[in-house]
């Protein structure tokens, strides 16, 4: 791609490399002075996601960052600037809560990293190992979870676990000390499929060539799995990690039909998701504030685009992306 | 080019008839649904002078009462007036009442939800006053607490219904085990120790899970007995108690001795759990309020019976919980006021009365009509309104108004003492430190 962009000539890096791309499939070299004609039927295939994608996510997105500078007086709204911001991180309630909840879903995060990443490589590795029967039915069953319903995720496990009704005593669910724990091991459950589906696709990718040549080398199976593949995986696991990293950081459902929005006990499970909906909603005899709502929304947003940049200029920039 | 596009003819010919279809199926039901609607109402007056109400309600659960029973008896009485009941989900009502008010859509008539809520809505013109409503004077002060400014000069909803707090308990059991429903706190110990030293039954069935029930059926079932009802709700509201005096944490401290008694891993019990729990005749002794009555009629297959939260020794008054729950008003700006005061003012009769307390046992109607309830069980929980003192629970009036609100603030704590995770005084401590942070009165 790096080699692509070099390609391009200074004075045409204003113009998109796909129209670039485009031009040289599309044009015979004969013809250069049609080459700089602006194609308009690229705008056309590009309006409707760009219209639908602004409107559904740029309109509400930059008119949430409005309103956290906004607070409500008098039935009405007016600027404050970054009162919110400084009341949120100030506030001895909202900031104590605030913090909790980012911690909160750190560990949540964290839960899925150690324990998402390593059981969906392991089982990718498994179903992308030689001569297994029923790979397909595998591959399947393990990856129905991430197809259902969160509502019914959530009630299963819940009976599953219960002390009454499951076959587990200790309340897991009801416990501090537990229950963030519990609740993140229940989604990584329910989406293990998904990096276990993208491993295996990498895995099987891989040309026999490469392993072949390890195993004349004199790498046994283990050696050929760290030094060969992994190395073809990290790449991968960058994207996986990335991914979700954004869902848990945005990640609401579970906890919220599990828990409830209280996300108790004593909020040892609420994360970001639930203290939003909390503030921006309000909660039993709470009052709801849309603009605190607002406040803390953006904070989601700038903690994920930390996260997201972090993986783009520490990761993404230095892992080796090999060309198979 | 001409080819596709004849493909095309019977796919959007199809699409065509379909859309045909669904509009031609809705109107001419809802034609004939009003054109049999009028003639069971039995009214020969035309349609065309007939006015429509619409009413906004969480109870979706009483759809079928109020659309069978309540309202065709309105309906008998005054022909020229429709009431539609609306109901949304109870969770949604707050916020799509809002949003609907303020765009201009919501229904003619508002059920309310006791105080803070509604005087919101109240303060913001969104609901008429009814103060010289016709009828009024059918209800005291108590009731109108709910939904009157604090100073009490305005009232905004007519009282609808209210719930009171207690115990239910398996009967089959208490045979069983030859116990009899306690009336003391100590005789209530013992019997749960009966119970739990037989094994075989949680005594006590409850979680804490959801947190409001510890708050809910715990703490304000048993509380008024501490804190004297209204007295010591009203000292919280003046400022002269506050919530880490003793008797407050004596509450807290009752309610920490019940973790003994629930059923092994009651932190993760939810609501429904415990609600299944006791209806499969696994628990004893519930701690409820009597809007369970209805549900559990239906649910239990063995009889039940209920007694009042259980006064300390040596208190010789008692008192309970008999929460101000439900309230109807009126959309300031109905396009129909005169037909909308109508309906609140038979909502104050008798007649209404009887039909509601009779159809919804457990829901409690607050005016001082003198009304038959038949259900037992209900006729039970309404005969503590004559033995006991009424109050309702102290985080709802005032308490609530700030950060930390009160109410969610005893949820969590309560929560917690039987949890085990804080110690009673420590709650009641951070009750008070809560109430402090904000509440003028409090702050010495």
């Amino acid at each position: 791609m790096s080699r692509l962009r070099d390609s391009v000539p200074p004075d045409e890096v204003g113009t998109t490399t796909v129209a670039t791309g485009a031009d040289a499939v599309a044009t015979p070299p004969a013809a250069p002075p049609r080459r700089r004609r602006f194609r308009t039927h690229l705008l056309v295939f590009i309006a409707p996601a760009a219209a639908i994608y602004t409107v559904f996510m740029v309109y509400p997105l930059l008119d949430s960052l409005r309103l956290s500078m906004f607070a409500p007086s008098d039935g009405g709204q007016v600027f404050v600037g970054f009162d919110n911001f400084v009341h949120l991180l100030t506030d001895d309630l909202l900031a104590s809560a605030f913090w909790n909840a980012v911690w909160n879903n750190l560990v949540f995060f964290a839960v899925h990293f150690f324990v998402q990443n390593p059981i969906g490589l392991l089982l990718a590795a498994l179903l992308a190992g030689p001569a297994l029967k029923g790979r397909a039915t595998y591959q399947a069953l393990l990856f129905i979870p991430t197809t259902l319903s969160v509502v019914i995720v959530g009630f299963i496990w819940q009976l599953i676990i219960s002390p009454i009704w499951g076959f587990v005593d200790t309340p897991l669910l009801g416990q501090s000390s537990t229950a963030l724990v519990t609740l993140a091991l229940m989604s990584v459950w329910q989406y293990i499929g998904i990096p276990m589906i993208l491993f295996y696709a990498v895995l099987i990718s891989i040309p026999d060539e490469l392993t072949e040549a390890a195993r004349v080398d004199g790498a046994g199976g283990w050696s050929t799995f760290w030094r060969v593949k992994f190395p073809l995986l990290l790449p991968t696991v960058g994207v996986v990690s990335v991914v979700t990293y954004v869902a848990n950081m945005n990640a609401f459902d579970l906890i919220y039909t599990v828990k409830g929005a209280l996300a108790g006990p004593d909020f040892a499970s609420d994360i970001m998701g639930t203290f939003f909906f909390r503030t921006f909603f309000g909660f039993q005899l709470q009052e709801g504030s849309s603009t605190m709502g607002a406040t803390v929304a953006t904070m989601m947003f700038l903690l994920i685009l930390a996260g997201v940049l972090l993986y783009f200029y520490g990761w993404q920039r230095r892992v080796e992306s090999y060309q198979l | 080019m001409s080819k596709r596009l004849r493909r095309l003819v019977p796919i959007t010919g199809a699409a065509l008839l379909l859309l045909a279809a669904c509009g031609e199926s809705v109107d001419p039901r809802e034609n004939t649904d009003n054109a049999g609607d009028d003639g069971s109402d039995g009214s020969d007056g035309g349609s065309g002078d007939q006015v429509t109400l619409l009413m906004e309600s969480w109870r979706n659960d009483d759809l079928a009462i109020w659309e069978d029973v309540i309202l065709p008896a309105f309906h008998e009485q005054h022909p020229d007036i429709r009431v539609e009941f609306r109901p949304t989900a109870p969770d949604e009502y707050d916020a799509a009442l809002d949003a609907k008010l303020s765009g201009g859509t919501a229904g003619d008539l508002i059920t309310c939800r006791p105080f803070d809520v509604s005087l919101r809505l109240y303060d913001e013109g969104h609901l008429a006053p009814v103060t010289d409503l016709p009828g009024m004077d059918a209800f005291d002060d108590i009731a109108r607490t709910a939904w009157s400014t604090d100073d009490g000069s305005e009232t905004y909803c007519v009282p609808m219904a209210s719930v009171i707090h207690g115990f239910l308990y398996n009967k089959a059991i208490f045979d069983e085990l030859g116990i009899e429903p306690p009336e003391t706190e100590e005789q209530f110990h013992e019997v749960l120790d009966t119970i739990a030293q037989n094994g075989e039954y949680a005594p006590l069935v409850m979680g804490t899970a959801d947190q409001w029930e510890a708050a809910t059926m715990g703490l304000q079932n048993i509380g008024p007995n501490y804190w004297k009802g209204e007295t010591g709700r009203k000292a919280l509201i003046e400022g002269s108690e506050s919530f880490d005096d003793p008797q407050y944490v004596d509450a807290f401290a009752e309610l920490a001795s019940w973790s003994e008694y629930l059923p092994d891993g009651y932190e993760s019990i939810t609501y429904p759990d415990a609600q299944n729990m006791f209806t499969l005749g696994r628990g004893a002794i519930y701690p409820t309020g009597s809007w369970e009555i209805a549900l559990f009629n239906e649910q239990a297959d063995f009889e039940m019976g209920a007694f009042p939260p259980p006064p300390p020794e040596g208190q010789d008054t008692c008192y309970v919980s008999d929460h101000t729950d439900i309230g109807v008003g009126m959309n300031a700006a109905t396009e129909h006021p005169e037909a909308a005061r109508t309906f609140l003012e038979w909502t104050t009769s008798a007649e209404f009365a009887e039909l509601y307390a009779n159809e919804l046992p457990g829901f409690f109607p607050m005016s001082d009509h003198d009304v038959e309830v038949q259900d037992p069980l209900a006729k039970e929980f309404l005969s503590w309104r004559d033995e006991c003192e009424s109050t309702i629970r102290n985080s709802y009036q005032i308490l609530s108004r700030g950060e930390p609100n009160l109410e969610n603030q005893l949820w969590d704590l309560s929560a917690q003492v039987l949890n085990g995770t804080i110690e009673p005084q420590q709650a009641a401590a951070e009750a008070q430190k809560g109430l402090e942070r904000w509440y003028e009165p409090q702050q010495k």
